[in-house]
């Protein structure tokens, strides 16, 4: 009897778990969207900063471009694939969307770039990484702006393959962005030279981790490769750090943002390999901008948060120059142009729609060598765009070998 | 073996689920929240005013009961003689606004607690390392939950406080004060959420969905323990933490779902659950 009355809690419970907010535009504005993570575990990573970051770079912009004024809409996905392809749907057909910033989520992505391509509004890919995006998902209007697995692992892998650690096993997250980080990474310790020992898959958002590692090592591989995000990725290298695990194999972090050293502190994340496409404290520019950012937002900004700002001035840009925000033109015009801001320097968008931009190896600092709040990272590399992202693959049909 | 650390929370929280339920007859689903916020109080404690971990582990669940008596004397109480339901409800949107509002004051990646110096380092058993603080868990909470579970059925307040659930019209004629001991029945219920919290801060990130995560699997141990059934939630919960450490060796995809697999067939063979007194 009790049962069946818990039953029905629960389901009173789930239908308590829905939400979302009314948006209206008229068609004098120019209406760009941000969809992401707003609450979950990717939520630090871009989540309300890149809101804020699209926010700057509106009023950097003037807050209007043809003479028109630029509204932004901005939506949780709440991670659901669902949540995030209906909502751009809604904005595309009642308020007039004229472009989206896409979040965290490579799940959630995929649903919202295909419906990019039905509703031929422009994608710009921020916070996930799955390289299926420009491969086998990939469609006309989306692009790819700060990072994807491919250079990941191309900058992460194969530096920690070349110094040495030539065994991996891996802890993977169970869902589309963790075995596509985890495949990226195989191949490129594999033509580098090295060898995969096997991986364990970890459902996403586990409690626990230390089960899984005391199974890496078992493996008796030299280095644990990290393939996770968020709470997880802190998660399972805090446990790794407590077993003593990082004593015998080398950790290596296939995604990391600065939010996680920040939470993980330098005591347990120092001397992590990483990659990132761009770091807060690179030169005058980033400086700058992460200054303004951290005045508003009280922490350092990520990559995400950087793209999200270029993205947006981009896309700005862009619509400046054809002078009309019909996608197919847009698209043509940003395609031909140069990428130059305190993001990228000579960045361009692939045809498959990969947007081409250095990418930075780095070594997470040690507490002694951190000098000032937020000094956590020395490049180890600066990787050129065409090393990081790989050559074109022939899995999107918009770009053939 | 590393199943019984995991074990050991889930033994902690539906703990105290199981004695706010079985005395109270409130589905406590903000019991999350206040193990979440039980962490946050260690990591401030720490961070704000130098308490140190051991300090943390009895002021943050002194702190978390006293707000949870607040609660209870605020909204609870008016829902008792009203369905389950009410209750479920209003504690899962308190559970919401506890979330959010540590969601907007610290962002959703959260802190590290650090491990406290005397129970650093690991013991090397041969077959594998156990982190001593790993083993100090296991051993906490076993203490905890036998104290528990020994001043309710064996001592003259937790004999009152089983009186009120009986028949609380009648106890109170006796001159019990019982809406002061359903209250003290609250906060120390979700004080031992905020001590499993404070235990479990240097194991994992202390963010604000850490309790979110966890709320969910406390609840199928505690509906297969048998509702209300304090000896049955420590039991499964230490046998559900062995399971899916086990499961997790064997096969590493469904760790997540067995605890409920299991209380689906718990459900449909025993509903009352294992320990269940119907």
């Amino acid at each position: 009897m009790k049962g069946r009355k818990w039953a029905i809690r629960l389901a009173a419970a789930l239908a308590a778990l829905a939400g979302g907010d009314a948006a209206f535009a008229a068609g004098g504005e120019i209406v760009i969207g941000d969809i992401d993570d707003l609450s979950g575990t990717y939520a630090d990573a871009q989540g309300v900063g890149g809101i804020e970051a699209i926010k700057m770079a509106i009023a950097d912009f003037g807050g209007a471009v043809l003479g028109k004024k630029i509204v932004l809409l901005t939506a949780d996905h709440q991670n659901k694939p669902d949540v995030g392809a209906s909502k751009f749907r809604e904005w595309s057909d009642q308020s007039g969307l004229n472009m989206l910033i896409g979040g965290s989520n490579t799940g959630v992505n995929i649903a919202m770039a295909k419906v990019a391509a039905a509703k031929k509004v422009p994608l710009f890919v921020i916070g996930a990484g799955g390289a299926s995006l420009t491969n086998e998902d990939c469609t006309a209007y989306t692009v790819h702006y700060v990072y994807d697995t491919t250079a990941l692992a191309n900058g992460t892998a194969s530096t920690i393959v070349k110094s040495g650690g030539k065994t991996w096993f891996y802890l993977t997250a169970d869902y589309a962005f963790g075995s596509q980080l985890q495949n990226a990474a195989s191949k490129v310790v594999e033509a580098n030279g090295g060898k995969n020992l096997g991986a364990v898959r970890a459902p996403l958002a586990s409690m626990d981790f230390s089960s899984f590692l005391l199974q890496a090592q078992g493996s008796g591989a030299a280095v644990l490769g990290l393939a996770n995000a968020g709470a997880d990725f802190s998660n399972s290298l805090k446990a790794a750090n407590e077993f003593g695990i990082t004593k015998t194999m080398k950790p290596a972090a296939l995604l990391a943002f600065i939010s996680d050293i920040h939470r993980l502190g330098l005591q347990t994340a120092q001397g992590l390999y990483l990659t990132t496409g761009w770091y807060w404290d690179l030169n005058e520019d980033t400086r700058a901008f992460a200054k303004r950012y951290f005045a508003k937002m009280q922490v350092e900004p990520t990559m995400d948060h950087a793209g999200a700002y270029s993205a947006t001035l981009s896309y700005l840009t862009v619509v400046k120059a054809v002078g009309s925000t019909d996608p197919d033109k847009v698209m043509a015009e940003l395609k031909k142009m140069k990428i130059n801001d305190m993001f990228a320097k000579g960045g361009y968008v692939r045809a498959d729609g990969v947007m081409v931009h250095t990418m930075y190896v780095m070594q997470v600092k040690s507490p002694q060598e951190s000098k000032y709040p937020w000094d956590y990272y020395k490049v180890v590399k600066q990787m050129a765009g065409e090393e990081a992202f790989g050559p074109v693959t022939g899995a999107c049909a918009l770009a053939p070998k | 073996m590393l199943g019984l650390v995991n074990g050991a929370f889930y033994a902690l929280l539906s703990l105290g689920l199981a004695v706010i339920f079985g005395l109270m007859g409130v589905v406590n689903f903000a019991h999350g929240a206040f193990y979440t916020l039980g962490a946050f109080a260690a990591l401030l404690g720490l961070q704000w005013f130098g308490v140190n971990y051991w300090g943390a582990l009895v002021l943050a669940p002194l702190a978390v009961g006293v707000l949870g008596v607040v609660l209870e004397r605020l909204f609870l109480r008016h829902v008792y003689k009203l369905e389950p339901l009410y209750g479920l409800l209003l504690t899962f949107g308190l559970s919401l606004i506890a979330e959010g509002c540590l969601r907007e004051l610290f962002g959703s990646s959260g802190r590290s607690y650090p491990v406290p110096d005397a129970l650093q380092g690991a013991i090397n058993m041969g077959f594998m390392i156990l982190p001593i603080y790993r083993a100090w868990v296991i051993l906490a909470s076993l203490v905890i939950c036998g104290g528990t579970w020994f001043v309710i059925e064996r001592t003259r307040l937790g004999s009152t406080l089983r009186a009120a659930t009986e028949n609380a019209q009648l106890l109170q004629a006796f001159g019990v004060n019982v809406p002061l001991l359903s209250a003290a029945t609250y906060g120390g219920g979700v004080a031992l959420a905020a001590l499993a919290g404070v235990l479990a801060a240097p194991v994992i990130v202390v963010s604000p969905l850490m309790g979110n995560s966890l709320v969910t699997v406390v609840f199928a141990v505690v509906v297969i323990g048998g509702m209300g059934s304090i000896l049955g939630s420590v039991v499964s919960g230490l046998t559900l933490g062995v399971v899916e450490g086990f499961t997790k060796v064997i096969y590493p995809e469904a760790s997540n779902i067995v605890v409920f697999v299991i209380m689906a067939l718990v459900l449909i063979l025993r509903p009352a659950g294992l320990f269940g007194k119907e």
